[in-house]
Parts: structure tokens; sequence; C-alpha cells
């Protein structure tokens, strides 16, 4: 059990550095928080005419909860807000074992590597720390 | 001997994740012998209606289960009189009590209130809003080096302007036991109260309020084999009577007319509404069951079992101890395994049955002044064995490969 969820991946994206950053031109910044075991994340969009050009993000915490952001970082850039949105709930129904067909996880590209954190629901909020965060940071964007 | 404890503990005989059960999260909240469940059981079974109110046999017995539960408690902290035990959900509810109709009436603007960077949410929030709403200023006591109160920032922090020290006989996060005798002392001579918090105290060390002369003492019951939902409040009597109510309605009035209300005595005034009686009937066959095992054998097999641990982690270079060099020590062990953070190293002993605490322990201000985000805590009661801590070192042992550091 415990190699499906530390798998080479996770630790890859738990200690990657290229995305943790403060962004010179973000133009949206949400902390996300979890009060019950203190992993903390910074989170930064550029977004401009709807369309997110860059995201970066600081914090500490568990290998779940640092490589989940990783890898949305890399999947948010280039994307649309809309887009962004449906990805972050796509991340948190598939955590939450909301989805049985592994082909609806496509667009989750390697974040669907964290799919058998479902199993755990002590780490659930690990996971879905960097997303809820992403969420507040999208209807910042809306408000824009 | 171990054997005799699994015995009254089959919840310590399961499976976790195909592994025997270790459990060493026992600052948490502790498992529940069999008299206990038993006691519980009896009551709902045959005793069961709401006391104080009715007049008829069922009525009196349930009455008799529970005011039984607060002599035998009276008995078990040597306080003077069951009078000055009041029954709440747990500590957080005693020590909310007291900042509430203690604290709040009783401190103004220029006041102070002195507390320790090592205290648990549960003695400190509540003092930051009674601070807030009174005007007082809140005071922190630091640490030495060893984990230990510095001396010197008592001298310089106690002063006549400070009302109330609140302090916990046990850190939750250290394991380190305060002299809350001298405290008591320091505190009358200039005259302010001290409220112990005995959540991790009273469960492991004999505690005597006459002896340690304490104004007031909270704990709960969960985390000395009592079911969950019950706690204890000891006050002096003078400082309860000259208190107003906490919660108010059923159960602590004396004469309720359109506009006001006398209140009952102590200790119904501050139990208002239906109590836990069931849960009053475990602590009682709790105390029982601990009377049975004798507090000298529970100190001397957790320190043991502490020793043991220490000494083994000691050992192994990527682990980061806190407060484990003093003397005063009893229970619990808290660590870090380096370059892992402490939620994956619980989910990585959880895998080999090992139950850990993980995260800030509801200390914050404690781990930021520690420079953790986090960490791990192993805690020990009378029941663990050597065999526990072994198993708590091999899954150590495993974690950095499984993170792929090693």
């Amino acid at each position: 059990m415990l190699e499906d969820i530390y798998t080479e991946l996770i630790a890859e994206h738990s200690k990657a550095r290229e995305n943790r950053r403060a962004l010179t031109n973000a133009t949206i910044r949400e902390r996300g928080h979890n009060p019950s075991c203190g992993d903390e994340i910074t989170l930064e969009l550029e977004v401009e005419g709807g369309v997110i050009k860059d995201a970066a993000f600081n914090g500490a915490g568990c290998a779940i909860s640092q490589a989940s952001t990783d890898m949305m970082i890399e999947l948010l850039r280039g994307k649309t807000v809309a887009e962004a949105r449906r990805l972050a709930e796509l991340f948190i129904d598939m955590i939450h074992g909301d989805i049985t067909d592994d082909a609806e996880l496509e667009p989750l590209d390697e974040a669907a590597a964290l799919k058998n954190i479902s199993t755990m629901p002590a780490r659930v909020k690990c996971a879905t720390l960097a997303w809820h965060t992403l969420d507040k940071c999208l209807d910042g964007a809306a408000h824009a | 001997m171990d054997k005799n404890f699994l015995d009254d503990f089959p919840i310590l005989r399961s499976k976790m994740n195909e592994h025997p059960l270790a459990y060493l999260d026992n600052g948490a909240t502790t498992q529940k012998p069999q008299n206990v469940v038993r006691a519980i059981c009896g009551y709902y079974g045959g005793c069961n209606a709401n006391p104080h109110r009715g007049v008829y046999e069922l009525s009196v017995r349930a009455t008799k289960v529970y005011e039984d539960a607060r002599r035998k408690v009276a008995k078990f902290l040597n306080a003077k009189s069951a009078r000055e035990i009041i029954f709440t959900k747990n500590a957080t509810e005693s020590l909310n009590l007291i900042a509430y109709s203690y604290g709040l009436p009783n401190l103004k603007a220029g006041d102070e209130i002195l507390i320790t960077i090592a205290e648990h949410h549960s003695n400190l929030v509540p003092w930051q809003r009674v601070a807030q709403a009174t005007g007082a200023k809140l005071n922190y006591i630091y640490l030495d080096a060893d984990g230990n109160l510095s001396q010197a920032d008592i001298d310089k922090k106690l002063s006549t302007r400070t009302k109330i020290l609140a302090v916990t006989q046990t850190s939750n996060v250290l394991g380190l036991v305060n002299d809350v005798k001298g405290l008591a002392a320091r505190a009358h001579e200039v005259g302010a109260v001290i409220v112990v918090d005995g959540a991790q105290s009273v469960p492991h060390i004999p505690v005597d309020v006459q002896a340690l002369d304490a104004d007031f003492l909270a704990f709960s019951g969960h985390k000395m084999l009592s079911p969950m939902g019950i706690g204890v409040l000891y006050g002096k009597r003078a400082l309860l009577e000259s208190m107003p109510p906490f919660l108010s309605g059923g159960d602590m009035i004396e004469y309720v007319e359109e506009q006001a209300t006398t209140y009952a005595e102590l200790p119904q005034k501050f139990e208002a509404g239906t109590q836990n009686v069931g849960g009053a009937a475990g602590l009682a066959a709790a105390i029982d069951y601990l009377r049975g095992v004798g507090f000298d054998e529970i100190e001397r097999i957790e320190r043991d079992l502490t020793t043991y641990a220490i000494g083994e982690l000691k050992r192994l270079p990527y682990v980061e101890l806190y407060g484990c060099d003093a003397a005063n020590k009893i229970g619990i062990v808290t660590f870090n395994v380096k370059d892992v953070h402490p939620h994956d190293v619980a989910t990585i002993l959880d895998a080999e049955g090992v139950a850990i605490r993980a995260g800030h322990h509801c200390a914050q201000p404690l781990m930021k002044y520690l420079g953790q985000n986090a960490t791990c805590r192993a805690s020990f009661y009378f029941y663990n064995t050597r065999q526990d801590v072994e198993r708590l070192i091999e899954a150590i042992q495993k974690v950095r490969g499984v993170m792929r550091l090693a």
C-alpha cells in the first residue's frame, strides 16, 4: 500500500525546486493552510486575459501536500481560468473517490498519480490543500 | 504482568494494516479497560434515569451513581470536599469555566495573566480571550535549553500585577513535569491564583491538590481510561463559591422568577442541564483500575519505556529529539526524522501498525518556539511494552527508505 502512495514520481515532485519561487508579476496570491497539521502554502498566479501565464508556490508540509502542489502548478500554465477550475473540481472529486473511470482522470496528467490517496482518509486534506487554495485564487480571478 | 493488562484491553490485540497494533498515542486518548466499559453498560443497563430530578427509586439510584463518582474523584485528588469537584465535558471545558467565571469578572486593564509557552491551546486561547475582553496583559514564561520553565523568566514576569498563573503540570509535547507546588507558592506570594492543567499529569502521577495548594485543577477522563465526554474541574471551595455560573439552565438554580434567579449550591451551580452520568460511572471505574495498578507501578513502567525509547532513538543519526535530556520527563517522546515531514512518518508507521501523533499537538506557540512546523510524538501508558517500543524503532528505520532518501 505504501508503495502506491510514496512512488518515485511523488518523491520527485515533493523535492522539486523549480516551481518554488515568488512570481514577479503575480496578479493573485492566496495562502492555504491545514490547521490540523500545520501544512502551509502560498500560491501565486499570473493571469492575463483569462489565461494563467505563470504559477508558482512556496510552503512547507508533508511530501503529499508538496508533491500535489508541484504537480498542480505544472498543470496550470497556459490553462484558462475556466479550465483550471474544472481541473480543481476533477482532482478533488478523484481524491474523494467519486470517480471510478480512470479515463476521466486524463486531464489531470501526472496529478492522477495521487488517486490512491482516496483510500487514505487521514491524508485527503494533504492532497487537496493546493487545489482548494487554487479554487480560492480563481474566485479572486473571477472578480478581478 | 503485561499479559494481564492486555486481557483487560482487548483492543490492544487488534490488527492494523495486517500488523499487531502498537498504540503509542496515549497523550491524545487512552484505551478503556473492560471494567470501565462494564461500568458504563451497567449504568445504562440498570440505573439510568435523570439524576437529581426524580423522586422515584430509579432516579435515586442514578443520583447515587453520579454522586458516588464525585466522592471518588474528590478522594482521588485529596480534595477537602466533594463539593469542590465539578463535572465537565473535559479539561478544555474546565479551563474555559475558570476563564469565564473567574477570569472575566476578576481581571481589569493593568492586570496580568501569566502562562507558559508550553501550554496546550486549551490553556492558552481562553486566556487570550479573557485578556482581550478585560484589557489584561497575557505574558509567557519561556523555556531553558533543557525544555524546563526558565526560572529567570518566572522571576522577571511574576509580580503583584499577576492575577492568574495558568500552567500545565506536564507538557503534552515535551512530557516535562513542572514543579507546580513551587509555582503555587510563588503565585500565592504575589496574591495570584494558580490554575493547573492536569490533563497530562493526573493520568500518570499521583496528584494531591492540597499538597500542591492548587487553586484550580482541570483534567479529562478520556486520557485516563475513562469514556470521552467526562472531565473534572477542581476548585477551592471559597473561590468556586465566589464565582458566577458558567452555563445556566436546568438543575443549577435555587429559585427562578421572571427577572431574577438564585443559584444552587456547589457543585450544582456549575452543572447546568442533564449531566454525563454514564461517563461519571466510567471515570469512577477508571480510578478503581488505576488504584489497582498503583501509581508507583505506572510511573515505573512509563519511565522504563521512555528511557528505553530515547536511548534507542538516540542511536539513529537521522532522528532529532526535543526535550529529551531532562530528568523530570515521563511518558512522552517527541522527535522528527530528518528531511521527512511528521505526517509522512506517521503514515509509514501506521502501515506497520504503529500509531503515533504527528502535527503541532495543539501547541502552535511552542512549535514556533522550538522552530518546528510539526513533530512526531509517541506517548506511553502503563499497558505499553518494550515490544511496542521495538516496533516503533523498527518502523522508524524504514521511513527514509520509503521516502527514497536512503
